[in-house]
């Protein structure tokens, strides 16, 4: 029986198409974009080796320390938005809506499936001052408030994208933490209301420490796409204004095709990756030693 | 708390609505009139002037022409690759299971430059080859591990009863074993789509020409070629592409919420 289910051709053909696209692909060009980053040049004017310069400009170069800085500083915020929001969206779900719940679900997660250069543009209309006074800011006016520019400045602009990323993705984390939730049995949290545990002490002490593992990997899932964000900042503020809202992914984009240096390119696309896998490992590092303990 | 569902609903739906009404306004309609109030006579001729002057039509066959065989191969690679490693017994396919893993994580700045060097050199870079390559070699992680946990459920006493019965692994692979992971497909199918179709980063790197553009990068060039004034067109864009994926979204939102999340706790 073990010679039909390990029946090596049978492996290669089912197996054999899938692995070579995906070396292809991914894992011959992740070398190679390796040994780009040893060299200057493009596609079109050829490369030329330059050993260590791209390494020792990554280091020096004030652009590279924005735009890490901006990276990390966005990361931090929408994970943490959309997490608490999908946190308090679950629990809402559960404690409160119910078994009516599944049609504000359904209308929360809209904007999770929508593309997001639409969602960005629709956003940057919605915020402006001019030529059109947006739908926001005729509210500030209506409640006395100041018009602000809000893509005037770098500040504002990362706020709007804050909003806007929170608003796009809140459902999708509403729907997985709501998952986790529907799974702590009912016998708990009944024993628990029992034992005088209610309102906020239920969820501090019963259900936050039951939910702690969708949590973690709602977490770990939101760090790694908050990192590689380049869509939405694209759409809204295109990096702007200067290089006010530029990550890591669009310095990168930048530096090789409006620029032409591949070999710089890749090595910011490295220091990307080496982000990427750091903070990956980190929350699940920690994750883990909680989950332990508690 | 009905005044937070209530205020929540509204900030999910109404800068929806507001689009859709703005999309059916003239210029100066928008530009002189309060932002909140209603299209003083309704201008269906934005979305005609979306469609053919702005190249949305052109740019909503490019999206297809690329999305739907880069779906059909990753799923039919994918869903090979997951029965291969999750239902036959060999050496070494935890670790190829994981070294698929591997390139979730991984951004997809790290290839766009060695694919870009290739595409141009093979001469590929003219056509739409290398949004379906690019996509497929991306769209695989995510499926092969999705297809492999959906074949996890299905005990493999079935295939070896199919065995003794007389049929080939292969012959079990295609007539058994697809029909029971037929929802997963779908499933599976639906999230990938809206990744290929939503997708910015690859398209914008490997489609150098307007004939070439698919709809995102459409979209995100159109105020250039419109002329910076044309705000109902533009709108009437953004409506074409937001409510055609809502259609699909509201058919099959269960299937949709299912996928990705289960995409998103294993992944």
């Amino acid at each position: 029986m073990h010679r039909v289910l390990g029946d090596r051709r049978a492996i290669a053909i089912l197996l054999g198409p899938a692995l070579l696209v995906y070396s292809l692909i991914m894992l011959v060009p992740m070398v190679w974009s390796l040994g780009y980053s040893f060299t200057k040049g493009n596609t079109i004017d050829g490369f030329t080796g330059n050993g260590l310069a791209n390494f020792s400009r990554l280091f020096s170069d004030p652009a590279v320390h924005d735009a890490l800085w901006f990276t990390l500083k966005y990361a931090v915020a929408v994970t943490v938005g959309q997490v608490v929001a999908g946190y308090l969206l679950a629990l809402l779900y559960v404690f409160f809506l119910k078994r009516a719940s599944a049609l504000v679900r359904t209308l929360v997660f809209f904007p999770v499936v929508l593309p997001t250069v639409a969602v960005g543009l629709l956003f940057q209309r919605f915020f402006q001052v001019a030529p059109q006074t947006g739908p926001v800011n005729s509210l500030l006016n209506a409640v006395g408030l100041d018009s602000i520019d809000f893509f005037g400045g770098a500040g504002h602009a990362f706020w709007v994208l804050i909003i806007m990323d929170i608003w796009r993705s809140m459902g999708f984390y509403a729907v997985l933490l709501f998952a986790g939730l529907v799974d702590i049995p009912d016998e708990v949290l009944e024993s628990a209301r029992l034992d005088g545990a209610s309102g906020l002490r239920l969820i501090r002490h019963i259900v936050l420490p039951l939910s702690l593992p969708v949590l973690m990997s709602s977490l770990i899932f939101s760090v790694n796409g908050t990192l590689k964000v380049f869509d939405s900042i694209v759409a809204l503020t295109n990096g702007g204004p200067g290089n006010g809202t530029t990550p890591l992914t669009l310095y990168m984009f930048q530096t090789s095709f409006t620029y032409g240096d591949y070999g710089y390119g890749s090595t910011i696309a490295l220091l990307l990756t080496v982000v990427c896998l750091l903070v990956t490992l980190v929350v699940f590092r920690v994750s883990r030693r909680d989950l332990t303990e508690s | 708390m009905k005044i937070v569902v209530g205020l929540l609903l509204v900030v999910e739906v109404y800068p929806l609505i507001w689009m859709f009404l703005t999309s059916l306004k003239s210029n100066s309609d928008y530009l002189n009139n309060s932002t909140w109030s209603l299209p003083s006579h309704w201008e269906w001729g934005n979305y005609v002037d979306a469609w053919t002057t702005g190249h949305i039509g052109l740019y909503v066959r490019n999206s297809l022409l690329a999305v739907v065989p880069s779906l059909a191969l990753i799923l039919l690679l994918g869903t090979a690759a997951g029965f291969a490693l999750q239902i036959m017994v060999w050496k070494g396919r935890s670790l190829t299971l994981l070294v698929f893993l591997a390139g979730m994580m991984v951004p997809s700045q790290m290839i766009l430059l060695p694919l870009f060097t290739v595409y141009f050199q093979t001469g590929l870079s003219g056509t739409l080859w290398p949004l379906i390559l690019t996509y497929t070699g991306t769209g695989l992680p995510l499926t092969v591990f999705m297809m492999a946990t959906y074949y996890k459920s299905l005990p493999r006493e079935l295939f070896e009863a199919a065995t003794i019965d007389g049929a080939g692994i292969l012959r079990s692979f295609w007539t058994i074993s697809l029909p029971m992971v037929r929802n997963a497909l779908l499933t599976v199918g639906l999230v990938q789509f809206f990744f290929i179709w939503n997708d910015l980063l690859i398209a914008l790197t490997f489609t150098n020409s307007q004939d070439l553009r698919t709809v995102q990068v459409g979209l995100l060039n159109f105020t250039g070629d419109f002329g910076a004034t044309q705000y109902g067109p533009l709108f009437a864009a953004i409506c074409i592409n937001v409510f055609g994926t809502l259609v699909i979204y509201l058919f099959l939102n269960q299937k949709v919420m299912k996928g990705l999340t289960s995409g998103a706790v294993k992944g």
